[in-house]
């Protein structure tokens, strides 16, 4: 008797939907992914306000200073006392000169915490202000509650 | 004359191999799932404030005077007193804000009151900066219907500091 052969087919799911879903959510993520938390700190929290929006461009020179609640200052990743932020100051003017471009284009950006002291805030642009930058940013957060 | 099929076999499907690329694609997945965080947006308020305004003389008669807005604090830093021009407004914000929209008024453009106008804080050592920005944010500007900042007082500046309250 002749038996005949079985088909031995391999039975496998349909991957397509699953790849399809994969793609859009790596999609929605790579859009979503913010870089620009490398200026951020932890330590920071920053005050609300509802007119607080992101600027529309790039500040053109920006130096990013954080104000810790004890009135301390955290500049690359290094946390000093304001009267230590001189040669941190200096360098940056260095650089400016260097490109041949006046210190007002540099916008110093205050990323104070929001129960620092407002004294110590204002020391911290005297500081800057005695190594002639004059513009300023006080960053605050996006008020989204109401 | 019969043709040999040279392959052997009748329709031979050519399987591409779905899992490395299936594998990364996972991986890259977990990357952003495990790297995503929701943050709120941030903005600036600008200050300019260079070292010679500190010490120049009386203002040029055409230009207004600054109108200056006190910020008092209690022992624990918190806002306990906002005078506008040494008027007291006691510690409310949208008053402060009405006070400074009806001086400012819908006129915009060059040279209007809007343009012009400057507002300078003066603030005690101990209060906490988060008041200050509410006070800015009063005074700058407030969001219309549509969500839109109309821009109130643009020129904004710090008196100069109040020594520390002594230990």
């Amino acid at each position: 008797m002749r038996i005949k052969k079985k088909n031995s087919e391999v039975v496998g799911g349909d991957m397509t939907p699953m790849i399809d879903m994969t793609f859009q959510l790596i999609a929605f993520f790579m859009v979503l992914i913010n870089f620009t938390q490398a200026e951020q700190d932890d330590r920071i929290v920053l005050p609300d306000s509802e007119l607080a929006k992101p600027p529309d461009g790039p500040l053109d020179y920006p130096i990013t200073l954080h104000l810790t609640k004890e009135g301390t200052v955290i500049i690359g990743g290094e946390e000093i006392p304001i009267s230590g932020l001189q040669p941190y100051l200096s360098r940056e003017a260095n650089v400016l000169r260097i490109r041949g471009r006046p210190l007002s284009d540099a916008t110093i950006i205050i990323r104070g915490h929001k129960d620092a002291p407002t004294g110590r805030v204002q020391e911290l642009i005297k500081e800057c202000q005695s190594s002639n930058f004059e513009t300023f940013a006080l960053r605050a957060k996006e008020d989204v509650g109401n | 004359m019969k043709v040999r099929n040279l392959s052997g076999n009748k329709s031979e499907r050519v399987e591409i191999p779905m899992t490395p690329m299936i594998d990364i694609v996972f991986q890259l997945l977990v990357f952003f799932i495990m790297t995503f965080q929701i943050v709120a947006q941030e903005g600036d308020f600008n200050i300019r404030m260079p070292m010679a305004a500190m010490s120049e003389g009386p203002p040029p008669i055409d230009k207004l005077p600054p109108m200056v807005v006190r910020m008092q604090a209690d022992s624990q830093g918190n806002l306990a007193q906002i005078s506008l021009n040494q008027r007291p407004l006691g510690v409310s914000m949208q008053l402060l804000h009405d006070e400074i929209r009806q001086v400012i008024g819908d006129d915009r453009g060059p040279g209007s009151l809007q343009e012009t106008a400057e507002v300078e804080l003066d603030c005690d050592y101990h209060l906490r900066y988060e008041h200050v920005i509410e006070v800015i944010t009063a005074v700058s500007g407030y969001l219309d219907g549509s969500g839109n900042i109309v821009r109130l007082v643009e020129n904004i500046k710090f008196a100069p500091p109040r020594p520390a309250p002594s230990q």
